[in-house]
């Protein structure tokens, strides 16, 4: 069964400890220790299919050069009977038909060196997928494994610390909240940016004589002066009453 | 193997910049494994758990019990969540122990800047789906 499928049916019982109950701390071992040795088996086959492949080129090279020298007496040996010469040309022969068996023991050996190379390589395919397989079900274990006991750690951490655990909801109105709070802050530190800046346009309008604000204590003499001229105007009057 | 707080060493500096400056607190969770809790400022409601075993690297947040759905949305939700775990990028929903999370996984090789860029995602997409998702709970 694959690991899923085993997740599944445990999930399905409802299991509580889950990272447990895949498979056992033993069992664990027991799949590294298969993982070392099928990768130790798959480094030899890897080697050994080395060997066997430089052969396999080696018997084709041999093959080759047998079926060139065959070609070779074959044409000699027509040259020799084109000179009546029976019995040279059957010396040859006989060369021929010892380069022949040789070349179908090399024939024989190619094949059986890519027969067996096509095994290993097979065997090497077959070794891979079951080291994928045992070292993702020895992984999902580990997964499973931490994350439930992080969980564990962090539940009874936060249990401990006394710290009260606050719903979802309560925590998103909180950050929101705290947000809400920065975005204010800078919408008033804006505005107060703002303000002292036009007061520091306004002053320097001022100082060029420009605007209400340059003109201010001036207005401010004239005011004073109408006021005391009004003044005096009474006095002047409450003498002539008098 | 190397320890995990070995591993993260310097994630919180890789976060904070990754993050704009946004303060992060890494500490170790005492327990049987190693748990690194990630704490990211404004969001102290939702830290990510770091983990490992001897093959991969599991950043884990934790969004909702089984008892907070709502009941009758269950289903909905459910369906919901198989359908939008494939678009959410670097992570995926799931559930352990009647505690559904939001996780990302990474090869026990992935360097300090992809589990950097996970947990960023991770913390990002957590808060993206409680958002999004909230409706469905009580």
């Amino acid at each position: 069964m694959s690991v899923i499928g085993k997740l599944v049916t445990l999930l399905r019982g409802s299991a509580r400890e889950l990272g447990d109950s895949i498979i056992d701390a033993n069992g664990v071992r027991i799949y590294e220790q298969e993982l070392v040795d099928a990768r130790e088996a798959i480094a030899k086959a890897k080697e050994e299919l080395t060997g066997i492949m430089a052969k396999e080129m080696q018997s084709a090279r041999e093959i080759e050069r047998g079926r060139a020298e065959i070609a070779r007496l074959e044409a000699l040996a027509v040259e020799a009977l084109d000179k009546d010469k029976e019995n040279l040309a059957e010396e040859v022969a006989a060369k021929v038909a010892d380069q022949e068996a040789e070349l179908e023991r090399q024939v024989q050996a190619h094949a059986e060196y890519a027969l067996h190379a096509a095994r290993l390589k097979d065997l090497i395919k077959l070794s891979e997928a079951k080291i994928r397989e045992h070292a993702r079900e020895v992984q999902m274990t580990r997964a499973t494994e931490s994350v439930y006991k992080a969980t564990q750690s962090i539940s009874e951490n936060i249990g401990s610390s006394g710290s009260k655990l606050i719903s979802a909801k309560e925590s998103l109105e909180r950050i929101k909240k705290r947000h809400e709070d920065l975005a204010d802050r800078m919408v008033a530190a804006d505005t107060l940016e703002k303000e002292f800046s036009t007061k520091a346009l306004e002053q320097k309008l001022a100082e060029a004589g420009i605007g209400d604000e340059a003109h201010r204590k001036d207005k401010i003499m004239e005011r004073i002066r109408a006021r005391r001229a009004a003044s005096a105007n009474v006095a002047i009057k409450v003498e002539v009453q008098a | 193997m190397k320890a995990l707080s070995e591993r993260i060493e310097g994630l919180d500096v890789l976060l904070e910049a990754r993050l704009g400056g946004i303060s992060v607190s890494l500490q170790p969770i005492p327990g049987e494994i190693p748990v690194i809790q990630a704490v990211i400022g404004g969001r102290e409601e939702l830290p990510i758990f770091i983990t490992a075993s001897p093959d991969q690297i599991l950043c884990i947040c934790y969004l909702w019990r089984d008892d907070e759905i709502k009941p009758e949305k269950r289903l909905e939700l459910l369906e919901l969540m198989m359908d939008l775990s494939p678009a959410i990028p670097l992570s995926a929903f799931g559930r352990v122990e009647g505690q559904y999370v939001l996780y990302g996984a990474l090869s026990i090789n992935a360097g300090l800047d992809d589990i950097a860029d996970d947990v960023a995602a991770l913390s990002d997409n957590a808060l993206d789906a409680l958002n999004a998702l909230s409706e469905y709970l009580v």
